[in-house]
């Protein structure tokens, strides 16, 4: 009895220590181009910088900063993320609500639903989207990067899934009681729903944060590139740069701006996400486990 | 319950803006296939462009490139695919056996985090970070005595960085759903497997892994649909002319062919055999995760 208790506090042991390690996996990376973003030009660019600051100080963000460049993008950043995840929010919200009915009570929900499911399917892809878009006249302008992923599919489902599970007889009082629909869905689904509805929109405010490839694709004009396209095109021209030729892009893609960029970009995630992370997980189970 | 026809009306009212939405970007550009049968020429629009049957599919078929695409596309993928099942799950059975909450929380929120940064971002620090020019990883492998490897510069180590970076950053986004599976499991069991004597580890294959055994078939079932994926994001942050012949994906393909060199007609005509090998990959993946794990979408 008490070797195999000795075995078991060994394996917990090994067992913390494994974990703390994988965890530190994932921070450490990000830490380092952290530290080295805050660290002075000469000991980033020598590689002698580890996990806390050499030489510190804050000129790379200050050069950054005065980028009128990183500024626009930052803007459109975060004019799409808003606007981007308003849009999301009500159209998942109105595109659930009805979804979440039984079908012998809403004729016709069978076709919707199909219609929905089938865009995960097959789609028609890159070229034809884009020639879509192009014909529209959304190129350059913040829309293309907003209405073509304004249905969330994926969001709208895991919020039916969840509205399902909500009893019948809330509704069912509420329409004895003679409330219209529109009242059942604004003050008794969408409020039971929230710990989805903060999952979907904390998923759909930083998939808009993290998009890039359509900014690159969809806007001819730098100044429209969102965060994330800027800096695709800033960290794909590094290593093509010579200093000499081009001074402007020499200044951003030198490794201390280019780290204090990165950590720029990934700031606002690294602050709302230790809010966001709790309704997150309940969200996931909850929407998509079934009875 | 009686519905009258002013809710039913308010209902199509509200699906009306999102339907109109997928028509437009997601039901259109299916009609836009047929440039795939044409000679696109984009001052004529489809609709007055020379038809040329099905002369892109067959000079595809031609072109080595396609073939080496597609091989490395479903390479790399089923290798993501096997990786992001398997650590996961082990993951989540060594965080299942930590008891002290406060630790559990911590190393969850720090794995959850490289999933919630882009492609972009990660690429950044990851290149930075594996550079055979002073890169930190190299750096710490240097003290072990080991000398410095081109992570990128070479096509075999290229390919294990696509599959370990990848699951570096999605392991712990999985893991939510077999921890929510672990907690689905009735603790009565194991009460009774330790009055009958049942040590750790036979309580861990006797009660854990059949417990999560429907989610581990789900979710393998369901990542079949995937294999026509290789993860465009990624490859395309990560690569470079030296491993393009290895790291090229049909995504990437697509993107080159079409809209750097604007072959509109050859690479809608890839993008169209894309779409229908995994329409049927993702039915039937649906299928037997509906058959095997009781899974439906709605």
């Amino acid at each position: 009895m008490r070797i195999r208790l000795q075995r078991f506090q060994a394996f917990d042991m090994l067992n913390y220590v494994v974990l703390a390690a994988v965890s530190l996996l994932c921070l450490v990376p990000i830490w380092h181009i952290a530290m080295v973003s805050i660290s002075g030009e000469g000991p980033a660019n020598q590689y002698i910088v580890g996990l806390i600051p050499i030489e510190f100080n804050l000129s790379s963000y200050a050069n950054i900063l005065r980028l009128d460049k990183f500024w626009d993008a930052f803007g459109v950043s975060g004019l799409r993320v808003v606007l981007g995840g308003l849009l999301n929010f009500l159209l998942t919200v109105m595109m659930a609500y009805p979804l979440s009915k039984e079908s012998s009570y809403f004729k016709g929900r069978s076709v919707y639903v199909w219609a929905l499911v089938f865009t995960m399917l097959f789609s028609g892809g890159l070229i034809p989207t884009y020639m879509i878009i192009n014909e529209l006249h959304l190129i350059d302008t913040i829309w293309a990067l907003i209405i073509p992923g304004a249905v969330p599919v994926f969001n709208v489902i895991l919020m039916v899934n969840f509205m399902r599970q909500l009893p019948k007889e809330l509704e069912e009082a509420s329409l004895v009681d003679g409330a219209p629909q529109w009242t059942i869905m604004t003050r008794i689904y969408v409020p039971l729903s929230l710990p989805v509805i903060a999952t979907v929109t904390l998923f759909s405010v930083v998939g808009h944060w993290n998009s890039w490839f359509d900014g690159l694709i969809y806007m001819n004009q730098t100044e429209n590139y969102p965060l994330q396209t800027y800096l695709h095109v800033v960290l794909a021209s590094r290593n093509l740069v010579n200093a000499d030729e081009n001074s402007v892009m020499a200044s951003l893609t030198n490794r201390s701006a280019i780290s204090a960029q990165i950590i720029l970009a990934s700031l606002p995630i690294l602050i709302v996400y230790p809010f966001l992370q709790r309704f997150f997980i309940h969200g996931i189970v909850m929407g998509s486990v079934k009875e | 319950m009686k519905i009258t026809r002013k809710d039913r009306a308010f209902f199509h009212l509200l699906l009306a803006p999102g339907m109109l939405i997928l028509f437009v970007f997601a039901y259109l550009p299916m009609v836009g296939i047929v440039i795939a049968f044409q000679e696109f020429n984009p001052t004529k629009g489809f609709l007055f462009s020379e038809w040329v049957g099905l002369e892109h599919i067959r000079f595809l078929f031609e072109l080595p490139d396609t073939m080496q695409t597609v091989r490395n596309t479903v390479e790399i993928s089923l290798m993501k695919i096997a990786a992001g099942l398997l650590v996961p799950i082990v993951f989540a059975l060594l965080l299942n056996e930590a008891r002290i909450v406060w630790f559990k929380r911590t190393v969850q929120s720090l794995v959850y985090l490289p999933h919630f940064l882009s492609w972009v971002i990660l690429g950044g620090i990851l290149i930075d970070v594996l550079s055979i020019n002073g890169g930190a990883f190299n750096q710490a492998l240097g003290t072990l005595g080991i000398q410095p490897i081109f992570f990128f510069g070479n096509e075999a180590w290229f390919r294990v960085m696509l599959i370990a970076t990848d699951v570096w950053k999605e392991f712990g986004f999985s893991t939510i759903v077999y921890l929510a599976a672990l907690t689905g499991i009735n603790p009565a069991l194991y009460e009774a497997a330790s009055i009958d004597g049942a040590s750790r580890w036979q309580r861990v294959v006797y009660i854990t892994l059949p417990g999560i055994l429907p989610v581990v078939v789900l979710m393998s079932t369901l990542s079949l649909g995937n294999v026509l994926n290789g993860g465009f994001d990624q490859i395309f942050n990560l690569y470079n002319p030296m491993v393009i012949s290895s790291a090229d994906i049909i995504d990437t393909y697509i993107y080159r062919m079409g809209l750097i060199q604007a072959q509109y007609g050859l690479a809608t005509a890839i993008g169209l055999l894309k779409s229908l090998i995994g329409f049927a990959l993702i039915v039937t993946s649906y299928r037997l995760a509906y058959r095997y794990a009781n899974y439906r979408i709605f």
